[in-house]
């Protein structure tokens, strides 16, 4: 990580100052040992959840092997996740106790031909309503965090513009700064921490997913409209990015990150950069190279946990 | 023919409220269109078994009109006897090659779509003589 | 030649319990020819009902192989062992095989073909040239669909769902997408024809005393199954030949390219992308129910069969298909959450509501089970993994209709764990159910029992080994429709797990092979009624003659052959009776 940083930041060095956030190391890289101890214990959450919604029921409830979301729209998303990982485990639960009561309970005793019944109208209306007010809840929660998570607000702190073309992705920033990079090097977004960015998103060809999982976010980018969302990003860190809809022969590798910086670095990478590219007009498409992701999709950066640190 | 008619006419109603809210609510029109179609494909069957339900009963349109009622067929009656059923049924043919044939000639026709239009040479004789030779075994009554 | 066929003949006799000898049908004998051209010519929905069955078998083996090929590529993250390719074209052809050529015509071109007429007394289905005319259809489809590997340039490899424009012929160049196409183009002719036999059969050839709410659940789900066909398949037909436009006659439907500014105003023919997914889903979605109710009508026949009970809450579980059937047609946009186009809420509701008719069909089998007397044959076995199976599968459904938790999700691993659980649930567990059942009907013989119990719990164990990881895959970020992935965010672990499962899965279906084989050489006979079958089919012989009866019981209920059994237990509407403890009169053979 720390090699593939100073090649990116090569770049600037040429020009001026760099704000030191940028240069440090992220706090965690995929080889330091908080990101394994990370990931083991999503493992175990994964395939503990039911131990784990009993224990640690009420106080601090687990991810249910979900990020706990580094942005605010990530932080609703995850808080309704967790709402209906606890509604399924409890109705999926209750249909499952009462599957394997009835398969064990029932076995065949003897030749006796059983009751023959067929209708309880009173436990049929039963199971029909309970349902129904389940789904009202389920639907109101999905609704108000919904609402949360695709709201734009009126007046960002920036605008981005992001075009995904095969295979790579394009990330134009309001004064004209250009990041591009595509399969052999993947690019990087660099967003301030704490605002609000509006992200327009399109593609120059076919179908592409912008997707982080980190921001449990994914939206597709379409040729022949506009779509758009904010992203508040909550911590500084880099974030892994990948394209999740189909879109042709390198699918696989049409990586790119999302690296956060407090808004002052923002502020002084895209002036740096923006007078770069003014001096170096041709310099745009080779801007990020060799940072991140080769041909073989290694290393991308990622900082693993950084999203889930802060207390939610 | 009652429970198929209100089974159907159910069936488009929804389709029709569905319909209607999505339009008033998206203003998408290929979606719109398509729950139209599936209104349209509820209520056009559906009246017409309605239609005939009423005509047992002796309406001879819906609700104007009467004429003889011939009752329930026997398939729609709680207490019908086997004996009921009385009468053919209808004719089913034992054996045809014409679906076969036809079948290649679908077959060759989009493989034209495909590799070449000469295909279509082969298919298009296929299908006319599968046709022709479908419609003259039912008017016969199935011999080949 | 050309039977008619008068109920009288069959009606008037005084009916017999079926003892398994031939019955004497004079006059009903196959005069048709003999041999290959018997097969070739055959209008009779059994022999048809068989063929179906048949290669929508080896279609699924054909498949499943690929889809073991494609787990062992992923079982590590750079696998040489396909090229990029290579992978793209298996998913898209695992996928369009199983979905469109095996699960479907498996259930409603095979095991509804088979069963429904039986089910309702009739002798054939009300098209049986038609019917015929499907299975070409469906035949030449398949046949189609595979000629895509031997074209230059290889298969389609576009996903099951060919989004534009990634369709387009800019994307996909070559003859194999369009072969694609045109297998799709059959089959979609041969669904839909199929789907109006369905309802023609069961709308006017039910035997006497056979009204709708007496018809077996199997059968409703049948008749919901082929409105549903009539709604969807017309629409993807139209789609493909679109679609099939824009690639050879620059039609630019699908694609936004057509979209010139003329006087600053956009041009009328501007094509949309949009447009693609909103056909095909609206296709797409009711296809997944298309795929899921014949399969509930399955494990509905065996669960009171082997429950000695009749099912619970029949008219319940009638309402509850319809009203499924019916939502189905509004929710086709959940699949497009992502692309920041549609309706958000009433996508989500209508989808969320699915969940209460599902319910109501879950409660309904339980209590169908409730107070029995439980037998786990292999088909009951079956279908409790599949009880299991959809459970699963449909928790995470709901929550992937909740649009913040599928912009999470969406096309990662989550999904593919999701939608394998349910349609392995349904097209697997309770279609193999649904196969050791009937097979005894079909063949007068049984599928060995042991090696049926071999390949349950193989395929149980399995399931569960290969799909679990793959949703914890999915909330760690791994999108799908991957031929690689990166090597240091521990994803190769699960994806390890996850192939070894798969490969479990395949040995199971080694002993079905097994089964079929031993069933052949050694046959085990069944008789006409080896479960205690409740519904009519199991009123007439095994195989059943020609034009299916010589005679038929009184139909009272929703099981004629249970009430002729047992008169001693017919069916109790409000569970208050006192406890009957009636001998049985039918034979118990197999199956305990
Ligand atoms: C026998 C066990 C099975 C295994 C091990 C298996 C494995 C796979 C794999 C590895 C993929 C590719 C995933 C990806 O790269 O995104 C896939 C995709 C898929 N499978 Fe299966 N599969 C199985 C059975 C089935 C069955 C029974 C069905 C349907 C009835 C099915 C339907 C699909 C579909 C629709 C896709 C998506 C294709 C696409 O992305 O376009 N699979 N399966
Ligand atoms: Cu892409």
């Amino acid at each position: 990580m720390g090699t593939a940083n100073s090649s990116f930041l090569a770049g600037f060095d040429s020009v001026g100052a760099v704000d030191p956030s940028l240069t440090s190391a992220p706090p965690d890289t995929p080889e330091s040992p908080g990101r394994r101890h990370k990931s083991a214990r999503r493992r175990l959450a994964a395939a503990g959840v039911v131990l784990g919604a009993i224990l640690l029921g009420g106080c601090q409830l687990p991810t249910f092997g979900a990020y706990k979301g580094s942005t605010s729209q990530a932080r609703s998303t995850f808080h309704l996740w967790q709402g209906f990982f606890i509604a399924g485990l409890i109705v999926g639960g209750l249909v499952f106790l009462l599957i394997v009561w009835a398969v064990f309970r029932y076995r065949k005793r003897s030749d006796d031909v059983p009751v023959q019944t067929q209708y309880h109208t009173v436990l049929e209306i039963i199971y029909t309503v309970v349902p129904v007010l389940i789904v009202i809840g389920l639907f109101i929660a999905t609704v108000v965090v919904e609402n949360k998570v695709t709201a734009v607000e009126p007046n960002p702190y920036t605008e981005l513009h992001v075009y995904a073309f095969q295979w790579g992705w394009e990330f134009q920033y309001d004064n004209g700064v250009k990041v591009i990079g595509q399969t052999t090097a993947a690019p990087t977004m660099v967003l301030p921490t704490g605002k609000t960015v509006r992200v327009y998103l399109r593609s120059y060809d076919v179908l592409h997913g912008f997707y982080v999982p980190e921001f449990n976010f994914s939206r597709y980018a379409s040729p022949g409209y506009w779509t758009s969302f904010d992203l508040h990003v909550l911590h500084n860190g880099v974030y892994r990015g990948q394209c999740t809809q189909l879109c042709g022969l390198y699918h696989s590798l049409m990586f790119f990150n999302v690296r956060s910086v407090s808004p002052a670095a923002f502020q002084t990478w895209l002036h740096t950069t923006g007078a770069f590219q003014r001096q170096h007009p041709n310099s745009i498409g080779q801007l990020p190279a060799g940072i991140h992701a080769n041909i073989n999709g290694t290393a991308p950066g990622y900082s693993g946990s950084s999203g889930n640190t802060g207390n939610s | 023919m009652k429970v198929e008619s209100l089974f159907l006419l159910f069936l488009g109603l929804f389709f029709g409220g569905i319909c209607l809210w999505y339009w008033f609510w998206g203003y998408e029109d290929g979606g719109t269109m398509m729950l139209f179609g599936a209104t349209l494909l509820g209520f056009l069957p559906g009246s017409y078994y309605f239609f005939w339900h009423r005509r047992f009963h002796g309406h001879k349109y819906f609700f104007w009109g009467r004429i003889k009622a011939a009752g329930d067929r026997p398939e729609d009656r709680d207490d019908a006897e086997m004996a009921d059923g009385a009468g053919d049924i209808d004719s089913f043919p034992n054996s045809s090659i014409w679906p076969f044939v036809m079948g290649m000639g679908a077959f060759s026709l989009v493989l034209a779509m495909v590799f070449g239009v000469w295909l279509a040479f082969i298919g298009i004789p296929l299908m006319i003589t599968a046709l022709t030779g479908v419609t003259a075994e039912s008017r016969r009554g199935g011999d080949i | 030649m050309t039977d008619v066929i008068e109920p009288t003949q069959t009606g008037l006799q005084v009916p017999e319990v079926p003892t398994g000898e031939p019955h004497g049908h004079a006059g009903h004998e196959d005069h048709g020819p003999s041999g290959i051209l018997k097969w070739l010519t055959s209008t009779d929905h059994k022999v048809i009902g068989l063929s179906y069955m048949i290669t929508a078998i080896a279609v699924f083996y054909i498949s499943g192989i690929m889809a073991l090929v494609m787990r062992l590529q992923l079982a590590s993250p750079h696998s040489s062992l396909l090229s990029f390719s290579q992978y793209n074209a298996l998913f898209t052809m695992h996928g369009s095989l199983m979905l469109y050529l095996f699960a479907g015509p498996f259930a409603f071109g095979g095991l509804a073909n088979y069963i429904v007429p039986l089910q309702i007394g009739a002798p054939d289905m009300a098209f049986p040239r038609l019917n015929a005319l499907s299975y070409w259809l469906y035949l030449t489809g398949s046949i189609t669909m595979m000629l895509g590997f031997f074209v230059a340039g290889g298969a389609a490899q576009f996903g099951w769902v060919a989004y534009a424009p990634l369709s387009s012929a800019t994307s996909s160049p070559g003859a194999g997408p369009d072969t694609w196409i045109m297998a799709l183009v059959l089959t979609g002719f041969s669904a839909i024809f199929t789907g109006v036999n369905l309802c023609g059969t069961i709308f006017y050839l039910r035997a006497p005393g056979m009204t709708m709410f007496r018809m077996p659940i199997f059968t409703w789900n049948m008749l919901v199954t082929g409105i549903l066909i009539l709604i969807a398949f017309p629409v993807l037909t139209a789609a493909l030949v679109m679609l099939f436009c824009d690639r050879h006659f620059d039609t630019h439907i699908y694609t936004a390219v057509g979209c010139h500014l003329v006087n600053g105003l956009p041009m009328r023919s501007c094509g949309s992308p949009l447009l693609w997914q909103n056909l095909f889903w609206f296709f797409g979605h009711p296809e997944v129910y298309i795929l899921a109710l014949p399969f509930f009508g399955i494990v509905t026949e065996i669960f009171p069969v082997f429950s000695r009970k009749p099912v619970f809450g029949y008219k319940g579980m009638v309402f509850a298909t319809m009203s499924i059937a019916a939502l189905s047609t509004g929710v086709w946009a959940h699949h497009m959450f992502t692309t920041g186009a549609v309706l958000l809420p009433f996508f989500s509701l209508l989808s969320l509501l699915i969940a209460v008719p599902t319910g109501i069909e879950f409660f309904n089998w339980i209590g169908t089970m409730w107070h029995g007397q439980l037998r786990f044959t292999t088909p009951m076995l079956f279908s409790v993994g599949f009880l299991f199976a959809f459970l699963m599968g449909g928790v995470t459904g709901i929550m992937l209709a909740s649009p913040p938790i599928d912009f999470a999700t969406h096309d990662t691993y989550f999904v593919v764990a999701h939608f394998h659980q349910v349609l392995i649930g349904t097209a697997v567990f309770a279609g193999f159910a649904g196969l050791y059942y009937w097979y005894p009907k079909m063949f007068g013989r049984m599928l060995h029992e042991g090696l049926g119990k071999w390949h349950f719990w193989l395929l149980f164990i399995g399931f569960w080994v290969t799909f679990m990881p793959q949703y914890v895959l999915g909330l760690l970020g791994m999108p799908r429709r991957v031929a690689s992935y990166p090597s240091n965010l521990g994803w190769q672990s699960y994806n390890i797990v996850s192939t070894v499962g798969a490969f479990i899965i395949g040995v199971s279906f080694a002993f079905l092979l097994v089964n079929f084989v031993v069933s052949w050489r050694k046959p085990i006979p069944a008789g006409d009624n080896p479960w205690d079958g409740q519904t009519l089919e199991w009123f007439t012989t095994s195989p059943p003659p020609h034009h299916n009866y010589t005679h038929l019981p009184p139909i009272r209920s929703e099981r004629p052959t249970w009430d002729y059994n047992h008169p001693d237990a017919l069916n109790v509407p409000h569970g208050k009776a006192a406890h009957t403890n009636g001998k049985t009169n039918g034979k118990v053979r197999a199956g305990v």
